[in-house]
């Protein structure tokens, strides 16, 4: 009984004690579970973080490789773009080059000689001096013709015996430079400068001046008999076979596999043929308009336009017609309506239309299926 | 009464005709009297004594009216209306010589004013007879004949069809080939004023061998024979190619550039007129005409004279450029273009000035020398201030700006380009510009005097509008310099630097 009352005044201690400490752990449970729960919250956060970033590792790898396999796609595309556009500027500065060289040959050629301009146009000048140093104060004209013809052809023998002089001084130039050894030594007074003379003869001085001629080389005897490969041979374009002696007439055939001689010319001087592309400037029409435009600049006096007489009648007055000056007015049959007047006459009640619908004649063109008026 | 007296009266009568009619023809050689002869009626007065018995009172009674008729139109139509005509006509088949000069004269009178009294001559079946006329011995009525055959043919294409067609044209041919002198120059006209109208007259002309002998006769040292002469060559050249051939295979080069200078201006004039009928139809006949040296000569005609003399010649340098560039290369070797400058500044009148620009436009079109060759002269603010100038014609406006813009294409010769930056107006301004952005890229000579000029500075004042050619062509000059010589020329720069000035804070330490 005592232990009964011992336990049942420890019992509400007992209980207060149990209650504690249930209520301990309960107390310690809250703080427990928060931290537990705070403790898992950041372990899961810390994992999921690590997932994102593995996934976003992931992702810039791919990218990565994508994006660099875009750009090595486009930057393949540049280079062959590069190469290309350097090949192409090279072929358009080799052509160019070669254009350059064609135009000019061609021209030189074909079109126009400067030299045969200028030989011209300096012959026009003399021409003119040979007409401006008439002095005509009188309208004599054949007389003063002939004068000016003799003061051109005095001008012509001047310069005639210019010329002859020019040749006298180089034959005897070259005399002196062959005969140089006859000069005079300090020793030995040459044949032209004896010392029973005042003064050295003139072609002594000759003789100073003159240098003295090299050896000449052995020449490669030229042979003058023309064969067929000489008449061949010649391959400057505009000359005609230049030969001192004519092939004889009645020659043999040579021996070898030669084409015929006539093939073989009109084949070297086959006159150019250009196309119409080559021939033809590339902005043909422009120039045609413009030479059109030059040729009315110079023909015409007057540069004003000839206006249309438009206004030709813009004073007279008009005089209208007897149906429309009449105070009947005009006949509306043919303009407002088309039937007769009497209405047993006609065909079908409905009033005919002034306006016709469009009607579908070749909507059906070959569609149909009959193969009627088709052509075989 | 006796005879006598009877005879004495028609006698007097006699005498008083013959004063009467000897006295209005003395009056009528002097304008101030035929005023007051009109207006008393001589007309009337005339009429029945062209049907009197007495020739010489018919003859001078012819010759009196003759010369009424000559002084103006209103007495022709009198002389027309009054029926004159068919009488004149009728009498002139038989008459003697004297009568038939003096009816020729009438016809002549009569024909020159109009082309409705020439019609009226037509009608009346004169032709026929004159053309008889012309086959007359006497060359005082060939002469005539010729000369009113001249007159009727001048007016148009359908008088000297009628003329034609009477069979006039190898008379008149006979007539060159005559010794007279004023039968040729005559019968020369004549042949000219038929020739002109047509080149189906010009053939007819053609083709009776007038060439030959015109061209023979030029030879002549009468003046005014020369004048016909070329005038007729030069109406027969200028319809085609064809007849300008023709006329050049008669050789007539080189004695026509000696016409050329001949002391006469009209010959002067004519021959250069025949020089520029021919060089105006193909560039074979001015190669021509250059080869013979026409173009020194005609340009020593051109210093030789003034005013409308001069047009011919110059108009004559302008076809010969047109044709080529060769061609135009020749006329400036020949200095052709100081002479032209010459008529541009000293004529007084506006179309001599426009046939000068028109000439000068054609020479400096071709290439850069040739624009270099024109633009040397100094001939370009000349051009410029014919173009603004508010009294030139509207001609000359037009033509010196189509010139200017022709030249201005075509010229690389800065210096010369430079003032015309000072006053050009827009339209203008956008080719010397334009020139200028050509050159000066290539050029860095022309680059530096271009800044030191003042050309710089004066393209930057320039105000276009953004997108227009003239802003183009700015920009490309601009870019030719550096940014800071850009800069410092542009407008209002000094004033930007000062307001920097202003706005500068310097650093106090």
């Amino acid at each position: 009984m005592a232990t009964l009352a011992r336990l049942q005044a420890r019992s509400t201690s007992m209980g207060q004690q149990y209650y504690y400490r249930n209520s301990v752990v309960d107390v310690f449970r809250k703080k427990e579970n928060d931290a537990a729960v705070k403790i898992q919250s950041w372990f899961r956060g810390c994992q999921v973080r690590a997932y994102i970033r593995h996934l976003h590792t992931v992702a810039t790898t791919i990218q990565k490789w994508w994006r660099g396999y875009l750009g090595r796609q486009r930057y393949q595309l540049i280079v062959k773009l590069a190469y290309y556009t350097m090949k192409m500027n090279l072929y358009n500065a080799m052509a160019v080059r070669i254009q350059r060289r064609w135009r000019g040959y061609k021209i030189r050629k074909y079109c126009f000689n400067y030299y045969y301009l200028k030989e011209y146009l300096k012959a026009v000048s003399e021409t003119n001096d040979a007409i401006r140093d008439f002095r005509i104060m009188n309208s004599c004209t054949l007389f003063r013709c002939r004068e000016a013809l003799e003061e051109f052809a005095e001008m012509k023998d001047r310069e005639e015996k210019k010329a002859d002089l020019e040749r006298e001084e180089k034959k005897r130039d070259y005399q002196a430079r062959k005969t140089h050894y006859l000069l005079s030594t300090k020793q030995i007074p040459g044949i032209y400068n004896s010392p029973f003379r005042k003064d050295p003869d003139p072609w002594e001085l000759r003789l100073q001046k003159a240098k003295p001629l090299t050896h000449r080389r052995p020449k490669v005897k030229q042979t003058h008999s023309v064969s067929l490969s000489d008449w061949l041979a010649c391959t400057s374009a505009r000359s005609f076979p230049r030969s001192e002696i004519l092939p004889p007439i009645d020659r043999k055939p040579c021996q070898g596999p030669f084409r015929p001689v006539a093939e073989v010319l009109e084949q070297r001087y086959r006159p150019l043929e250009p196309t119409l592309r080559v021939a033809d400037p590339l902005d043909g029409l422009k120039e045609a308009r413009r030479e059109v435009q030059r040729q009315e600049w110079a023909r015409n006096v007057n540069d004003n336009m000839f206006l249309p007489f438009s206004s030709y009648h813009k004073n007279k007055k008009y005089i209208p017609t007897l149906h429309l000056s009449s105070k009947y007015g005009s006949d509306s049959y043919g303009r407002q309506h088309f039937r007769d007047e009497n209405p047993k006459r006609w065909i079908c009640d409905k009033d005919f239309q002034t306006v016709l619908p469009s009607f579908d004649l070749f909507s059906k063109y070959g569609k149909l299926y009959s193969k009627a008026g088709q052509i075989v | 009464m006796s005879q006598r007296q009877v005879l004495q009266v028609f006698e007097q009568y006699q005498k008083a005709r013959t004063q009467f009619v000897q006295t209005v023809a003395e009056l009528a050689t002097r304008p101030q009297n035929i005023e007051t002869l009109q207006n008393a009626g001589v007309m009337s007065l005339l009429r029945p004594l062209l049907l009197d018995v007495v020739p010489t009172i018919q003859q001078t009674a012819v010759l009196a009216l003759g010369r009424l008729a000559n002084y103006n139109d209103d007495l022709a139509e009198a002389v027309v209306k009054g029926g004159i005509l068919p009488q004149l006509v009728y009498s002139l088949v038989e008459q003697n010589r004297f009568y038939k000069k003096a009816a020729a004269f009438v016809l002549r009178a009569v024909g020159k004013h109009s082309p409705q009294l020439a019609q009226a001559i037509v009608d009346c079946g004169a032709l026929d007879t004159l053309v008889v006329c012309l086959e007359d011995f006497d060359p005082g009525v060939r002469e005539a004949a010729a000369w009113a055959f001249s007159y009727i043919a001048r007016h148009n294409a359908e008088l000297s069809q009628a003329v034609v067609d009477a069979g006039a044209v190898p008379l008149l041919v006979l007539c060159i080939q005559e010794p007279e002198i004023a039968l040729k120059g005559i019968a020369a006209s004549a042949l000219s004023d038929i020739a002109k109208h047509s080149p189906e007259l010009a053939q007819t002309v053609v083709d009776v061998g007038a060439i030959a002998h015109l061209a023979q006769m030029i030879l002549n040292p009468d003046a005014k024979l020369k004048r016909q002469v070329l005038s007729a060559l030069s109406q027969i050249a200028k319809h085609s190619v064809n007849m300008a051939e023709m006329v050049v295979e008669a050789e007539i080069f080189p004695v026509v550039l000696t016409c050329l200078k001949d002391k006469d201006d009209y010959v002067k004039k004519n021959a250069s007129t025949l020089i520029r009928e021919i060089a105006k139809h193909t560039p074979e006949l001015s190669q021509l005409i250059v080869n013979a040296g026409g173009v020194a000569a005609v340009i020593d005609c051109i210093a030789s004279c003034k005013g409308n003399i001069r047009l011919p010649g110059i108009m004559m340098l302008g076809y010969v450029a047109a044709h080529s560039e060769n061609l135009a290369m020749a006329v400036i070797i020949s200095k052709g273009v100081p002479m032209l400058s010459v008529c541009l500044s000293e004529e007084p009148e506006d179309h001599i000035k426009a046939a000068a620009t028109w000439a000068l436009g054609q020479i400096g079109r071709h290439t850069p020398e040739h624009a270099r060759a024109v633009v040397v002269t100094n001939t370009l603010p000349v051009l410029l201030s014919l173009y603004m100038s508010t009294e030139s014609s509207e001609d000359l406006q037009i033509k010196s700006k189509k010139a200017l813009k022709n030249i201005l294409q075509q010229c690389t010769y800065l210096p010369a380009l430079e003032p015309l930056l000072y006053d050009a107006p827009p339209n203008i301004l956008k080719h010397v510009v334009g020139q200028f952005s050509k050159v000066l890229p290539h050029d860095c000579k022309a680059r530096r005097l271009f800044v030191t000029s003042g050309g710089l500075k004066k393209i930057q004042e320039i105000k276009a509008e953004p997108g227009s050619l003239l802003q183009e062509y700015i920009n490309s000059i601009n870019s030719c310099y550096p940014e800071e010589i850009v800069r410092y020329y542009s407008p209002g720069y000094s004033d930007t630097l000062l307001q920097r000035v202003d706005s500068y804070q310097p650093l106090t330490h």
